[in-house]
């Protein structure tokens, strides 16, 4: 690509047109929105082409010094180059998917929802620590008003505790990346990433980057801000914040918390582990219960990002590298899955589950597509699901044969949540004439869906697309991790495969066909 | 020839003093039909005044050339930039008060000439080398505001604000005074660098009693907890343009002479006061952010954020380190234009009838009815929070900063948790203009001169702010090495 800066490019284009649609009616509004989000994604889609795999770690480097105190400076290595593809991607979808349902001041909303991608790709593109904490941090207030303006009955308190909880979380780590730059004497992420700090210190600092990453992930027990945010948000809000807010935590992880601080990583492994076992479990079950729809799948959001944790701190290349196709994996499914309950949400106004049932015979388009987000989100082989948490659960049984067992049971479990909800919603007898007259799927709705089915066919089938940008980082990254890795209780040699071991690999496919 | 040299130095008070002098005669004369021609000309003394510390501050200036009267006033580039925020806020008042007191028939003469001896006492308090000098401002700077307060004489919110801040004033001033005696009577000397040479050895008791004493009353001024108690009452009574001058000149000018005594002539014992100070720092933080929780007046919401801000403001005090004092200045100049536009802001919220709207409940839906001005609001008290990617951040972020570079970890800590509190009743606002259902309340029109200067605070305040980094950062840095010293 030259020199031409295309990371700042795919920033201005949101932001000019979010600028736009502020003085915009309605119409044009939603157009505008659609095409800068496009724009973008066309421009995402030459990143990835451009990508040079096996090139330098940091591509697409841009310095500016534009700023005193800290330096305007964007690049990106595998790992973010797949979060921003996630990003791009899910944008116009979001935009589609509030074309009719968003009424009022639609100027504002698609305005808020620019302004949060120019947030997302800044964040991952960023490469100083004050711009990374700028961007990480100023997704809040579009987040606010996303919740507060168009959301549900109760979603003055959920846009409160989104903020609030979060904030107070991402506090704590400015805190120590102000120690950071001033111990390390710079505020460059890649640079700070080969540093070693004192392994005193890292534990302090690992635990303030903790408290701002595990409220976004997010962890039990910080996570009870994102039911009440999912639940109250529009059905655009509740897929980006599945799809892409969430993952902030897990890039944080792997980008901050792991590299920079590998010995206090590992010092803290148990702790991570232990939440993640509870959450997994905990969250899955009350999963089981819920009556509303979003409620539910927003705790099932919980438990794979649990997942997401214990295999990223398994210390090892398939702990990590299925950590991120969990993550990836889960904002395409998680945000599919919002999107159908949208769906039927915009005919029905109402998520109870209750008041749904036999959807298959009405709306035999939407009960397929809504049956293949399902068991991507078991993680039925075939589907990107299954690819990783298979690679997250065998990489943590490297470490913990505990973990991976007490972890796999989520998977069984959400055989069973996900199940009962798709039965309670497409099976079984139509008992409610109102929901049995509902139409099919409009051509809009499978034009949002079919690409998002695509994606989440392709990374089941054949993940080594996704995989291979990250390759040389996770690498990279296990190299860096290799002098803090804690012993493991699994003896494994290449080539052998224990009873155990088989266990472990299997479940996900056994829970697939519950 | 050496008389010569100090006069020069004092040109910018000689301006304004003079230019005051002359005004009054003419508001004497001239009558109230004259206010808006003073108004200008006084703005216009304070531009010429601007012009002339703007060279001192971007040269830097400092060492004892700038020393005028053999020590007792100094022109330094610290002083400077304080007076250029002093001046600007200044003048910012005179723009949008005409309209505001034409409106009650209120407007008089004297109001700009008040503010123009406010302004002058100001400057010297900024500027003082000396225990006298420093009381000679800051009762020069007083006793204007006292009238200031009471200017709507009709209204009886404000003469209850003007006698309740005279009454208050003057106890401070008297403990200030205590203080100053103390100091000299156990250091043998009112210069601030006879007080360093004398304290360099130790403090004895009666110096640290003066010192506690001269805090005391500087605290007062700044309205930092637990001397706070007089500011609801007095920016919710006061008329809204001077509650704006309130909250933005006099606090950068005590502000930065409570810097100065803590610096210059206790600076060799940091430990005496550091600890007071960050316990002022922190109560006011966490006292300003809980008491705007319960407030529905959006001045005295306002009042407490001030009370807030300011232990933020500490906090780089606190760090006792040229980075600190450099942090605080910057987080000054950013806290300058929050306050001017927010006052703007709630100048321009005003019924049909051009009625002040000062019930936070009126601006519900505000955003429906007035896009850019509840946009601007937002945008401020989003900065006031100190949330990125607007400029207020950058405040707290190289106040804390300094904070940690001190090692004061448990202090920064403490700050942003109280910050976060704070944040909730900023959202508040933002809260009701966005999401509740439109009140009607607020739908007067404004002048074009409020809409420019809040269209310039907006600017400021919004991310184009961070271009402003280096440059600020440098005087600063300037600013903050005069005062300690260091070539």
């Amino acid at each position: 690509m030259g020199g031409f800066p295309i990371l700042s490019v795919m920033l201005l284009v949101p932001l000019l047109g979010a600028a736009t649609c502020l003085f915009l009616d309605a119409k044009p509004a939603r157009m505008v929105a659609l095409l800068a989000t496009l724009i973008d994604l066309a421009l995402g889609i030459a990143l990835w082409v451009n990508f040079d795999i096996g090139g330098e770690q940091w591509q697409f480097t841009e310095r500016a010094d534009i700023f005193a105190g800290f330096e305007y400076a964007l690049g990106i290595d595998g790992i973010a180059l797949m979060l921003i593809m996630l990003s791009v991607f899910l944008m116009p979808v979001c935009i589609g998917a509030s074309w009719d349902a968003i009424k009022s001041r639609v100027g504002e909303y698609m305005a808020a929802f620019l302004l949060m991608e120019v947030l997302m790709i800044g964040t991952f593109a960023a490469q100083d620590l004050v711009l990374f904490y700028i961007f990480f941090e100023a997704g809040l207030i579009p987040m606010y008003l996303i919740i507060g303006i168009w959301g549900g009955d109760n979603r003055i308190y959920a846009s409160y505790k989104f903020f609030l909880y979060t904030l107070l979380g991402s506090v704590l780590m400015l805190i120590a990346m102000m120690w950071m730059a001033n111990d390390a004497g710079t505020t460059s992420i890649p640079e700070l990433m080969e540093y070693n700090f004192a392994p005193e210190a890292q534990t302090w600092l690992w635990l303030a980057f903790f408290a701002s990453f595990a409220v976004k992930m997010p962890m039990w027990p910080v996570h009870t801000w994102l039911p009440d945010a999912h639940v109250q948000a529009p059905t655009a809000g509740s897929v980006l914040l599945a799809g892409v807010l969430l993952k902030l935590g897990g890039y944080g992880m792997i980008r901050f918390s792991l590299p920079m601080f590998p010995e206090a990583s590992a010092q803290f492994a148990w702790l991570i582990f232990a939440l993640s076992m509870i959450a997994v479990v905990v969250t899955s079950l009350i999963a089981l219960v819920q009556h509303d729809m979003k409620k539910l799948i927003a705790y099932s959001s919980v438990a794979h990002m649990a997942i997401v944790t214990v295999g990223l701190f398994a210390f090892n290349v398939q702990g990590l590298e299925g950590a991120m196709v969990v993550m990836l994996s889960h904002g395409l499914v998680a945000g599919a899955l919002f999107l159908c309950v949208g769906v039927i949400y915009d005919r029905l106004h109402t998520r109870e589950i209750s008041r749904y049932g036999g959807l298959s015979i009405n709306m035999p388009g939407y009960a397929v597509l809504f049956l293949l987000f399902t068991m991507a989100s078991i993680g039925l082989p075939g589907t990107s699901g299954f690819v990783g948490e298979f690679l997250s659960l065998a990489g943590v049984y490297q470490i913990s044969s505990t973990v991976a067992l007490v972890c796999t049971t989520g998977i069984i479990l959400g055989a069973g949540y996900m199940l009962y909800l798709y039965r309670r919603v497409a099976f079984g007898d139509q008992l409610n004439a109102d929901a049995a007259a509902m139409p099919d799927l409009s051509p809009r709705e499978y034009l949002l869906l079919a690409p998002i089915a695509a994606v989440v066919l392709w990374m089941g089938v054949y993940p080594e697309s996704f995989i291979a940008p990250m390759r040389a980082d996770i690498a990279a990254l296990d190299a860096r991790l290799a002098r803090a890795k804690p012993e493991g209780d699994a003896r494994i040699a290449a080539g052998e495969k224990s009873a155990a071991q088989d266990h472990a690999a299997h479940e996900p496919a056994q829970g697939g066909a519950h | 020839m050496d008389n010569l040299l100090s006069l020069s130095l004092i040109a910018p008070e000689i301006i304004l003093s003079l230019s005051g002098l002359v005004l009054l005669l003419f508001a004497a004369w001239g009558g109230d039909s004259a206010s808006r021609v003073i108004s200008i000309a006084a703005c216009i003394a304070l531009g010429g005044a601007f012009v002339l510390v703007a060279q001192t501050v971007c040269a830097g200036a400092s060492g004892p050339d700038t020393l005028a009267f053999g020590g007792q006033f100094r022109a330094d580039a610290f002083a400077g930039l304080a007076k250029l925020m002093i001046f600007a806020a200044s003048g910012a008042v005179l723009v949008v008060a005409p309209p505001y007191f034409e409106r009650l028939g209120a407007m008089r003469a004297e109001f700009p000439v008040l503010v123009l001896f406010a302004a002058l006492g100001m400057s010297i308090m900024v500027s003082a080398g000396d225990l006298i000098t420093l009381y000679i401002g800051l009762e020069l700077n007083s006793l204007a505001a006292y009238v200031l307060a009471a200017f709507l004489r009709s209204d009886e919110r404000s003469a209850e604000a003007g006698l309740k801040y005279f009454v208050l004033g003057a106890l401070a001033s008297g403990i200030l005074l205590y203080g100053m005696s103390l100091t000299y009577g156990f250091t043998g000397t009112t210069s601030f660098e006879g007080i360093r040479h004398a304290t360099e050895g130790g403090l004895s008791t009666g110096a640290l009693f003066g010192l506690i004493f001269m805090l005391a009353g500087l605290a007062f001024k700044i309205s930092a907890v637990p001397f706070h108690m007089w500011t609801p009452d007095v920016y919710e009574g006061a008329p809204t343009p001077v509650t704006m001058f309130f909250a933005s000149a006099p606090k950068v000018a005590a502000v930065t002479l409570l810097a100065r005594v803590a610096v210059e002539a206790f600076g060799s014992q940091a430990d005496a006061w550091r600890q007071v100070v960050i316990f002022a720092s922190l109560a006011s933080i966490v006292v300003g952010a809980l008491g705007a929780i319960g407030q529905t007046n959006i001045k005295r919401l306002l009042a407490y954020s001030s009370i807030n801000n300011v232990g933020f403001l500490l906090i780089g005090l606190a760090a006792a380190t040229v980075a600190g004092v450099s942090a605080m200045m910057v987080y000054l100049a950013i806290y300058v234009a929050m306050t001017v536009g927010g006052f703007v802001a709630v100048l321009m919220l005003k019924d049909k009838d051009g009625a002040p709207v000062e019930n936070i409940a009126d601006l519900a839906g505000l955003s429906r009815e007035r896009k850019v001005l509840s946009l601007c609001l937002a945008m401020i008290m989003l900065s006031l929070a100190g949330i990125p990617p607007l400029f207020g951040f950058w405040g707290k972020f190289v106040v804390f900063q300094a904070a940690v570079e001190a090692g004061l970890f448990a202090i920064a800590v403490l700050g942003v948790v109280g910050s976060v509190i704070g944040a909730f009743y900023y959202l508040k606002i933002v809260k009701i203009m966005y999401f509740d259902e439109p009140a009607s309340k607020a739908l007067g029109k404004s002048d074009w001169s409020y809409q420019a200067i809040l269209a310039l605070c907006a600017l400021i305040v919004s991310p184009l702010g961070y271009l402003l980094n280096g440059w600020l950062g440098s005087l600063s840095d300037g600013a903050a090495a005069a005062i300690f010293l260091v070539p």
